[in-house]
């Protein structure tokens, strides 16, 4: 299928791609930088949005409404999660945080099974953004196409809070050196408390606007996950600029490796972390400290 | 080194000890003079045999997905067989059609089913058939919904000779290349797909066809791709793009844009579970649905619900469909009893299940022993035997059943009689007339003992 107009149609899909795979980092690589906790539930929490907007959906047929009800049970479900368990393990090994972490996505995940079932969910786009939009040189769903514009939105808050306001500027030292913001006197422990919040939010925030694209099913975030992850150690563990070049250089290998040869779209997703591991450790933007 | 040698010659010794012990307990259990068929003392243990069936109760090991991509199968699937052990231990009158030769249980023994999450991956099926051999000596093995994981059971069934009855699996290798002595397969896979449904969609869509694929990248979505690419290039289509993919995708919007671009006729949407249902509601999203005609060669229990009118119009091969009742007495007496028990009517994972286990249960009937080998041989004899669909029988040469394949289509929302009313059967394709001869694919069973 190489041709123009599928190669122009691809590199416009793998922005899409990559502008929901940059959100969905974004919230990982905060709470990592920060709090130094790999949050392997970050998928889960991805999928609690979505079943919390669907929930939010059906009793007021409201997509804005479901949009705003999925980010903030998330934020809360992040911010209780981060004061009652994880914050037991700040001063614990690395491989206890993975283990908790990894635990509480499990339990999220069978909580939600147990109440929902295994069957698929749907929630539709608002009805101004269903349908399929000519580009001229292709057709796109139009919601897809209001998604960029959405994930913008929401990158560009997330950028004003972490660089225009005095908390982003404590999260931000902290990414470089939170011992030493401990010791000028800021109590770390809430600033880790609210970073969690937004990377919980972050995550419930793509999980709701990503619903109308897909099935919603309890196990929807581990393939996510998985992606997320390959995204955080291209961009630099702990960047949030790093997670949104990484979400789109990720969105493009896996749209223009699905023109040359489909089945390779994944494999060549890893054999490009593994490139930048090799000749960047720390990832294209990461910075030392934290990687 | 000298280790391990010591180990081998404790193993060898310590399986003599048992076999001797088996067969000494077993004779000393009889009463003096009494003859009884295929007792344990005139043959050598093996697999779980006598261990798994010398107790009131003998246990079945189930390993179906509860999690992952083909969850909601999995979960058709464990039902199915939960209704049939239900159905084997109170003697349920189905049963006794299905099977006549049963009282109560099998042979008079309980029936226990145990369950365990796979996952649908072959590693986790097999670690938890091991614990269930180890553990429980079950007396069979079931579950898959993924062709690689039936794949792996059949190799473990082979190696540690316990009978294995293949649940939902469409690759033509688990009873091709893969096909081994203890294992054995119930419902319809990609080449009777394939056959079945070729002439159906020929005639409605015409020869000389474009045809796009999405194929789920293992065993089953490479064997039943090339099945229906092989039918249908015999009638003058080509393949203008294969679109290969991971199991459990999260997204298809780049495999839908080359399809999209790819000028087809047609789309055959191989992809199963809720990579099916994901990647056909992407389908329409991008508009590939109003462009091309949607063809599902390997039905997928629930695709029709979950994709919520999407299958309109569309043609899929199946191996049950719950309105078959109209014509099969047995199917509706199926239908009544799981409608009672689960609250809707049943799909094919639980159909396929079923017939699985009742069929085994009817050959230790018949062979009046758990004796595997022995098991096996009942079952090669390839006697026509009822099912759902009417009367079918197993191939000695590969142990496939051959039974028929349902065609069904897709029915417009204002032709539904009830919520579940999703089909209307356009076919019953014959097994005999679409099944590849028992050697194409390589099939070698393997030994006995």
């Amino acid at each position: 299928m190489i041709n123009w107009p599928n190669f122009v149609s691809q590199l416009f899909n793998g922005l899409v791609l990559g502008a929901l795979l940059a959100l969905i980092s974004s919230g990982l690589t905060i709470i990592y930088g920060t709090l130094g906790v790999l949050n392997l539930a970050h998928g889960a929490m991805f999928m609690l949005g979505g079943y919390a907007g669907y929930v939010a959906y059906t009793y007021t047929d409201s997509f804005i409404l479901a949009v705003i009800a999925g980010s903030l049970f998330v934020m809360v479900a992040g911010v209780v999660m981060e004061r009652v368990i994880i914050r037991h393990f700040y001063s614990r090994s690395d491989e206890d945080q993975l283990l908790v972490t990894f635990g509480i996505g499990i339990v999220m995940v069978e909580v939600v099974r147990f109440f929902f079932g295994s069957l698929s969910m749907n929630v539709p786009p608002p009805a101004a953004l269903s349908g399929i939009t000519s580009l001229g040189f292709m057709f796109y769903p139009t919601y897809r196409l209001a998604l960029v514009g959405i994930i913008a939105v929401a990158l560009l808050a997330l950028f004003l809070v972490l660089y225009r306001t005095r908390i982003g500027m404590i999260v931000r030292a902290g990414i470089e050196d939170s011992v030493m913001v401990d010791s000028l006197g800021i109590n770390v422990y809430r600033v880790f408390m609210v970073v969690f919040g937004i990377g919980a939010m972050a995550a419930g925030f793509a999980g709701i606007v990503n619903a109308p694209v897909v099935s919603l099913t309890p196990d929807m975030g581990d393939s996510i996950l998985v992606q997320t992850f390959v995204v955080v150690v291209i961009g630099g563990v702990g960047s949030f600029p790093g997670a949104i070049i990484g979400g789109l250089i990720a969105g493009e290998i896996i749209s223009i490796t699905s023109m040359i040869n489909p089945g390779y779209s994944y494999v060549m997703l890893f054999a490009a972390m593994t490139l930048v591991l090799v000749l960047r450790p720390h990832g294209l933007l990461g910075s030392q400290s934290r990687a | 080194m000298a280790n391990n040698n010591h180990d081998r010659g404790f193993r060898i010794s310590r399986r003599k000890l048992l076999q001797a012990s088996a067969g000494f307990a077993g004779g000393a259990l009889l009463p003096a003079g009494l003859a009884m068929p295929a007792i344990a003392a005139d043959k050598p243990a093996i697999g779980t045999w006598p261990a798994g069936s010398q107790g009131d109760t003998v246990y079945i090991g189930s390993a179906s997905p509860r999690t992952g991509t083909y969850a909601v199968q999995g979960e058709d699937e464990i039902k199915g067989a939960e209704l049939a052990v239900e159905h084997l231990n109170t003697a349920h009158d189905l049963v006794k059609k299905l099977s006549p030769k049963t009282k109560k249980g099998v042979l008079g023994k309980e029936v226990k089913l145990l369950v365990a999450d796979s996952a649908a991956k072959p590693n986790q099926a097999v670690q938890a058939q091991q614990r269930f051999i180890t553990e429980n000596k079950i007396v069979l093995m079931t579950g898959s919904t993924s062709s690689a994981v039936a794949v792996a059971l059949n190799k473990l069934a082979q190696r540690e000779k316990v009978l294995y009855i293949a649940q939902i699996s469409g690759s033509n290798d688990t009873t091709g290349k893969d096909c081994v002595r203890y294992g054995f397969r119930q419902c319809f896979y990609g080449e009777m797909a394939a056959n079945a449904i070729g002439p159906v969609v020929v005639k409605a869509f015409g020869k000389n066809k474009k045809a796009a694929y999405l194929t789920p990248d293992y065993t089953y979505g490479h064997t039943t791709t090339a099945s229906v690419e092989n039918y249908l290039k015999s009638q003058g289509w080509t393949t203008v793009t294969n679109q290969v993919s991971p199991l459990g995708a999260p997204d298809y919007s780049s495999y839908l844009l080359n399809v999209a671009n790819s000028g087809a006729d047609v789309l055959i949407n191989v992809n199963w579970g809720n990579d099916c249902v994901l990647s056909t509601k992407q389908a329409k999203q991008f508009g590939v649905l109003d462009k091309m005609k949607l063809v599902v060669p390997y039905q997928v229990p629930f695709l029709a619900r979950e994709t919520g009118g999407l299958m309109e119009d569309v043609y899929a091969a199946t191996d049950y469909w719950w309105t078959l009742e109209d014509k099969f007495p047995l199917a509706k007496m199926f239908n009544e009893s799981f409608e009672k028990k689960y609250g809707y009517k049943p799909e094919w994972g639980a159909e396929n299940a079923y017939m699985g286990i009742v069929h085994w249960a009817r050959m230790v009937e018949e062979t009046g022993s758990f004796y595997p080998p022995d098991v096996i041989k009942t079952w090669e004899k390839g006697e026509t035997i009822p099912s759902l669909v009417g009367d079918v029988h197993y191939r000695p040469e590969d142990h496939q059943c051959i039974r028929p394949v349902i065609i069904v289509k897709g029915k417009k929302k204002a032709d539904m009689k009830n919520k579940e009313d999703w089909y209307d059967i356009v076919d019953i394709v014959p097994g005999d007339g679409v099944i590849q001869k028992p050697d194409a694919f390589g099939c070698k069973l393997g030994d006995y003992t």
